[in-house]
């Protein structure tokens, strides 16, 4: 793994995705260092595990998308499909309000 | 009478409240959801947990979460009798009917979607205790690489 990129620290098992397509690649051209790294295929935790109501209570679930810092993971990173995003979405924030997960750490 | 929906309350109780102060307040709720006509659920204590923030003063909290049905009115009330109660440092209600139900037709639809194509491809629509067993080795097996 790049050590370069400390935002892509989920490894999820990325064999069997149909969904997708081929995204993942980035344009190798001109920029920054910390872009073109290897990317493996993501896809969507709550389709291949077929969970179909995120719990806002399950903390050690939300948290696998709530790196360190405290913000929520963007679809680009985990591979979460927009529908279970935006439910991961609200969930996130309840567990927040409920102290489960912080709302920042420093 | 008004249609009943299911809601889930999770309330955090001050670590600092003794044993008898928490049963008076669980029984406090449970007055009030069943005197508007509710029902209490399903009662879960999670007991006491550290809390990923503070809240006032309070490093840790006990978390209680309860799952009742009832009129929309009631949550109203119940709220405001949440908010003013010291005991309680913090407390969230949601309905959850529509999202568990939804869920629940998700779960139908991909099982029956399941049975329809073991049936195509010639197998009983349930899979056989011998293939969960096989399947179950897999995943232990797929554990213990990626340890």
């Amino acid at each position: 793994m790049s050590t370069d990129n400390p935002l892509q620290n989920d490894d999820r098992g990325g064999r069997g995705g149909r969904s997708g397509g081929p995204r993942g690649e980035r344009s190798g051209g001109g920029g920054g260092g910390r872009r073109g790294g290897f990317r493996r295929k993501r896809v969507c935790k709550f389709r291949t595990e077929k969970i179909d109501y995120i719990d806002y209570k399950d903390a050690r679930l939300l948290a696998q998308f709530v790196p360190e810092r405290g913000k929520i993971q963007p679809r680009r990173l985990t591979g979460t499909s927009a529908k279970y995003q935006r439910k991961l979405q609200v969930a996130i924030k309840r567990a927040r309000f409920l102290a489960l997960l912080p709302y920042a750490t420093d | 009478m008004a249609a009943q929906k299911q809601y889930e309350l999770v309330y955090i109780a001050s670590p600092d409240a003794t044993e008898e102060q928490l049963t008076e307040l669980q029984s406090l709720i449970d007055g009030i959801v069943t005197k508007a006509s509710g029902t209490v659920d399903k009662t879960d204590v999670w007991g006491r947990r550290r809390l990923a923030y503070q809240i006032g003063r309070h490093k840790e909290g006990h978390y209680v979460v309860v799952l009742f049905s009832s009129a929309g009115e009631l949550v109203k009330e119940l709220d405001r009798r949440l908010k003013v109660n010291d005991l309680v440092i913090r407390h969230l209600i949601v309905r959850v009917d529509e999202e568990l139900e939804k869920a629940a037709r998700a779960k139908q639809r991909r099982d029956d979607e399941t049975r329809r194509r073991r049936v195509a491809r010639g197998l009983p629509p349930e899979p056989t205790p011998e293939e969960l067993m096989a399947k179950q080795a897999a995943l232990d097996n797929q554990d213990d690489a990626e340890v």
